[in-house]
């Protein structure tokens, strides 16, 4: 007999559900039985801890007094500059930014030691940056300058928004060429010395609810520590991608955006995060909890790391020049073992998502629901589907004629 | 008592261009390996040495290298984990070359062993929260 998501709720007001997480789910189908499981358990926690790109957050920082117009002048926070092309005191911080004198790959590899993620770190736990800004002026706006230390808890308005986070699945990056390369995904040793790959695999948030069954717009969740919402689907999202015969995908596929009030998150799960050669970013904390509907949905939340499977990419080449070459693929479980052979040759691997810290993510949110401090919600709308036609395009780039 | 003692030797600028190391090999009866050395642009040498021989003749090796006005010091004490950055990824584990981290089979946690840290520094701009510090 399925059950509704205000079911679920009434039990966890009660103090009754029956929470697991990703990991336990396993064992427990392994001894119920998946019919008698999807009657006892009402939620499946999920999470990852991993380098999310594109993340950031907007702040409204109060009114000065006379005001100034930070819209169309130049902001920084901690010298890393932000969007100001929004209302007069509106900015928007991303994870990636970094300070204008930053010297960048100029001397190769650049360290990219500060950059927005570590102002957003720094902001959730307590600490003051500096605003520093500069205006053009206006009749209603007169103020030109302003260099003042601020606090979170002194913002208006705090609130992370990430355009893309949770990917479900991700490419295991290597490098074939004979030179040490600087990625995303970590330093590449030389001929196939490393494999980096970056999910939490079998306790992953999307990898637990592979079609997107019970995800969508206004899910709650568990973000940076604090609660946070499924805003939308994030960028690049695409279902179509290749899926196993358990339907779980082997490539880079769904994703989320969501958003959040900042000031009840923690730096344990926002941490500022730099790649040697690369840039900075932000490593994010989400937890996904996953109503058991269904039988079916409960079987999804089994799956274990030797069932989910991602492709071996060259970084050196195939990478970077959007080729689709793939060189082999490998499972989670064989990742964790710490090497995986490609053409008889052993080569180690290297985790960038901390499978420790998910599981303290998909933890703590069961606690939170057992203690019956975080319900549900029933989204306003799932977030596409295989069904939808949603792809993942690249630029199809036009000469523009001079005329 | 044979002893392998792992030190860093810090050289000022008066003693860069003399040679001391060859001085203390010789006359103390010592194997040396080289596992780290640079002179920094202002010319003070920093090398790190694997030292093996016998333990008397390694206290009067590092009596005569202080002597000489070498700064000495224990190895053990150079990279440190800042236990509050790292987050257990992982990413450091391919970067050693004599293999000091290693993912606890269970807990998925990152252990750091120390002992087997010769201070190379590849860690430090390769650990993404930056968890790894070098301390002298």
């Amino acid at each position: 007999m399925p059950k509704t998501i205000a079911e679920i709720n009434e039990k966890i007001r009660k103090g009754q559900a029956v929470v697991v997480n990703a990991e336990e789910v396993v064992e427990i189908v392994k001894k119920m039985g998946m019919s008698k499981a999807a009657q006892e358990v009402d939620v499946v926690t999920t999470g990852t801890f991993g380098p999310m790109c594109s993340s950031g957050a907007y702040f409204n920082v109060g009114h000065t007094k006379p005001k100034i117009k930070l819209g169309g002048g130049r902001s920084y926070l901690n010298d890393i500059p932000v969007y100001t092309g929004l209302a007069a005191v509106d900015v928007f911080l991303g994870a990636t930014a970094i300070p204008d004198d930053d010297p960048r790959n100029k001397v190769y590899p650049g360290h990219f030691n500060y950059g927005g993620g570590h102002v957003i770190e720094d902001l959730v736990a307590g600490k003051d940056v500096r605003l520093s800004s500069t205006a053009y002026g206006t009749d209603c706006y007169p103020r030109k300058k302003l260099d003042t230390w601020i606090n979170i808890k002194d913002m208006n308005q705090a609130t992370l928004f990430n355009v893309r986070n949770a990917y479900q699945n991700y490419n295991i990056a290597v490098n074939v060429s004979d030179k040490m390369i600087y990625t995303y995904m970590g330093v590449l040793k030389p001929n196939l010395g490393n494999a980096n790959y970056c999910s939490a695999g079998q306790l992953s948030p999307l990898l637990n609810d592979p079609y997107y069954k019970t995800v969508g717009i206004g899910t709650k969740i568990f973000l940076g520590g604090g609660v946070g919402y499924v805003a939308w689907q994030g960028t690049q999202h695409a279902p179509d991608s290749l899926r196993g015969d358990n339907g779980v995908p082997k490539r880079g596929a769904g994703t989320l955006a969501v958003i959040g009030d900042m000031k009840q998150m923690s730096p344990r799960y926002l941490v500022g995060t730099s790649f040697l050669g690369y840039g900075c970013t932000m490593t994010v904390g989400i937890g996904l909890p996953i109503p058991i509907l269904s039988e079916e949905i409960l079987q999804y939340t089994t799956v274990t790391d030797d069932e989910i499977f991602a492709a071996v990419i060259d970084y050196s080449d195939a990478y970077p020049n959007y080729k689709p070459d793939i060189l082999g693929e490998a499972s989670y479980g064989q990742l964790r073992s710490g090497k995986i052979e490609m053409d008889g040759k052993e080569i180690p691997t290297a985790a960038l998502s901390s499978y420790p810290r998910a599981l303290e993510i998909a933890n703590t949110l069961k606690e939170w629901i057992k203690k019956g401090d975080f319900a549900l919600t029933d989204p306003v709308e799932l977030i596409p589907g295989v069904e939808q036609g949603v792809t993942f395009k690249p630029l199809n780039e036009r000469p523009v004629e001079e005329k | 008592m044979a002893v392998s003692r792992r030190v860093v030797l810090r050289f000022p600028r008066s003693l860069v261009d003399q040679p001391i190391v060859s001085k203390l090999i010789r006359d103390y009866n010592l194997d040396f390996n080289i596992l780290k050395a640079s002179v920094s642009p202002r010319e003070e040498g920093l090398l790190v040495l694997e030292l093996m021989g016998q333990s008397k003749d390694f206290d009067k090796a590092m009596a005569y290298l202080t002597e000489a006005g070498v700064v000495t010091q224990p190895l053990s004490r150079d990279i440190r984990r800042n236990e509050q950055r790292c987050t257990d990824c992982g990413a450091c584990v391919v970067m050693c070359p004599t293999g000091a981290f290693e993912v606890d089979e269970v807990t998925r946690k990152v252990l750091f062993e120390d002992t087997k840290c010769i201070a190379c520094e590849l860690c430090l701009l390769t650990c993404p929260p930056r968890a790894m510090e070098l301390t002298f």
